[in-house]
């Protein structure tokens, strides 16, 4: 299973008959340990990477530092859970330091996040404080560098 | 008026044969479309780390020449390394050359060993220097074929055919290319026992040792009972590390004789580049959990290719080394030189025929797996599109 996890991991396209070759098994095995890694919610999806700039949408990434009044017996859980169950919240980590959650936001404009932040995490009882940092250039994202690809550089034939 | 240039070439340098390879390579590099199984280098490029450290010394200003036998640290991690891999000892003082590649290591430990006329047994198929080097030293290389019942590994009693009484050195090569074959110990031992039977040194390129698949690691033949002092070991960063265009290797053997290679190293190439040095501390540091990933990519490959292959019904032998794997095309009717220039005519497909890399190559030809799973795909789509057309 677990390689099948590591072929999987920068590339969720990879064919079936590609991975079944590999791990010399029938695309019928595979396809139900996809199942089963799926209903445990070890795999927890597909997603594309996607640069929008470049693509010309306009997109504006918040990292919220925020700080909450932790409650008896879920502690910071059940906000967290709540936080993250908006849409415009792409991820929700508890952190160790200075603050407590730190929330990456996407949305289409600063006004939208604003709005997010004013209207929607500010005010959700247990939040006692947040802190907004915008990003400006992506360098690389989850493990991919975001400039132009690197192209093959060797002879075609060689000893 | 013109000059008479035979006259004016060396007799030896116009005895060596031109490169087989080479004719492919002018008409593959013509093309667009072309996928290619003809490369015998990484295609990955050399990891971050090592790049950066390489940098990193320019900035600081580490531009000047070496010691002549490299740069001590680097001399103290190949000890280390190879105390690690095989449990060798090797002083780095005295037992250490570090050299422009294995190449060079090649053409400078045949030149310090062989006197005119000497014979080197160079088992077959090999890669493509061996023999050019023997014959440049002034020796003679007298061909080896190993037997495709063995899987291309050479035996004491093919060895034996070959030996008079100018034979010197025996040359071997082992994770092999072009063949992808492996020695086990058991084979090794053999070639130990004919190597003191007949008092001969024996080179052993062990430049894909760390590219080896399956649960057997590699053995040195420098690691077998006795047989480190008459053991010329040789390695290298180009494969491992994927550093081919670094220029960098190294030879480890008794002193007497890497003196006598530093002797000519020394008037020839004075050391090896130090930005190269530097990279190959690096790699040897912190460099091998980035080898051993590109090792699993590769053994990915090589299943995937040799299943591929079988299917179309080529016939071949699992390859357990380097990154290559040499299917047997004679159902074909064709020769290998045919297949390989009717295939990359046709189907863009490039590979090297067999016989580039000794005469009983004949008959095969060499796929290299350094190359992305999707574009192996690609290509054994187009070998079985050229197969349908002729068997
Ligand atoms: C068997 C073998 N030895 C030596 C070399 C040359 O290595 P280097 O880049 O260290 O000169 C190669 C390169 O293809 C090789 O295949």
């Amino acid at each position: 299973m677990n390689e099948l996890l590591s072929l999987l991991e920068h590339d969720a396209r990879r064919p079936l008959p590609e991975l079944a070759a590999i791990l010399k098994r029938s695309e019928y095995e595979i396809e139900k340990d996809l199942k089963t890694l799926e209903n445990e919610r070890i795999i927890l999806g597909y997603n594309t990477l996607i640069d929008w700039n470049k693509a010309g949408t306009d997109k504006v990434t918040a990292f919220i530092e925020v700080n909450l009044t932790p409650q008896r017996d879920v502690g910071f859980d059940a906000i967290a859970d709540r936080i993250s169950r908006f849409d415009e919240v792409r991820s929700v980590y508890l952190m160790s330091g200075n603050f407590d959650l730190l929330v990456i936001v996407e949305e289409s404009s600063l006004q939208a996040i604003a709005d997010f932040i004013a209207q929607r995490l500010a005010t959700i009882d247990g939040v006692t404080s947040t802190r907004s940092h915008f990003m400006l250039r992506p360098y690389k994202k989850d493990g991919l560098l975001t400039g132009p690809k690197e192209r093959d550089h060797r002879l075609v034939v060689s000893p | 008026m013109s000059l008479d240039w035979n006259a004016r070439i060396s007799p030896t340098v116009r005895a060596v044969p031109p490169s087989g390879i080479r004719k492919f390579f002018d008409i593959a590099a013509e093309m667009e479309d072309v996928i290619s199984l003809g490369v015998g280098e990484p295609d990955f490029v050399t990891p971050w780390t090592i790049r950066e450290s390489c940098i990193y010394g320019l900035e600081q200003g580490r531009t000047a020449y070496t010691a002549n036998r490299g740069l001590p640290e680097l001399r103290a991690e190949i000890a280390r390394h190879k105390k690690e891999q095989h449990g060798l000892g090797y002083d780095p003082k005295t037992d250490i050359l570090v050299t422009v590649g294995v190449s060079e290591a090649l053409d400078i430990a045949l030149r310090a060993m062989l006197a005119p006329g000497d014979e080197v047994l160079i088992p077959e198929p090999c890669y493509v220097s061996y023999k050019a080097c023997a014959m440049m030293a002034g020796g003679v290389a007298v061909p080896v074929p190993a037997r495709i019942e063995n899987e291309f590994r050479v035996t004491a009693d093919d060895l034996e055919a070959h030996i008079t009484g100018r034979t010197r050195v025996l040359l071997i090569g082992y994770p092999n290319n072009p063949t992808g074959a492996v020695m086990r110990r058991e084979h090794l031992m053999e070639l130990a026992r004919f190597a003191e039977a007949h008092d001969l040194l024996v080179i052993s390129d062990e430049i894909y040792g760390d590219l080896t698949y399956g649960d057997e690691p590699h053995v040195s033949f420098a690691a077998l009972p006795g047989m480190q002092e008459r053991t010329l070991l040789l390695d290298g960063f180009s494969k491992a590390y994927a550093m081919t265009g670094w220029r960098i290797g190294y030879a480890l053997g008794a002193p007497e004789l890497i003196a006598a290679m530093t002797k000519i190293h020394q008037y020839t190439m004075l050391c090896a580049p130090i930005t190269a040095q530097l990279a190959a501390v690096e790699a040897l540091r912190r460099g091998a959990k980035y080898r051993d990933k590109m090792v699993a990519e590769y053994n990915l490959r090589r299943g995937f290719i040799y299943r591929g292959l079988t299917k179309l019904g080529l016939s071949c032998f699992e390859p357990k080394g380097a990154f290559y794997i040499f299917p047997d095309i004679r159902s074909t009717g064709l020769s290998d030189q045919e297949f390989a220039e009717k295939l990359l005519m046709s189907e863009h497909v490039a590979l090297v025929p067999g016989s580039a890399f000794g005469d009983c190559g004949q008959g095969y030809v060499r796929c290299s797996y350094a190359t992305s799973l999707e574009k192996i795909d690609e290509a054994l789509a187009r070998i079985g599109h050229f197969l349908a057309r002729h068997t």
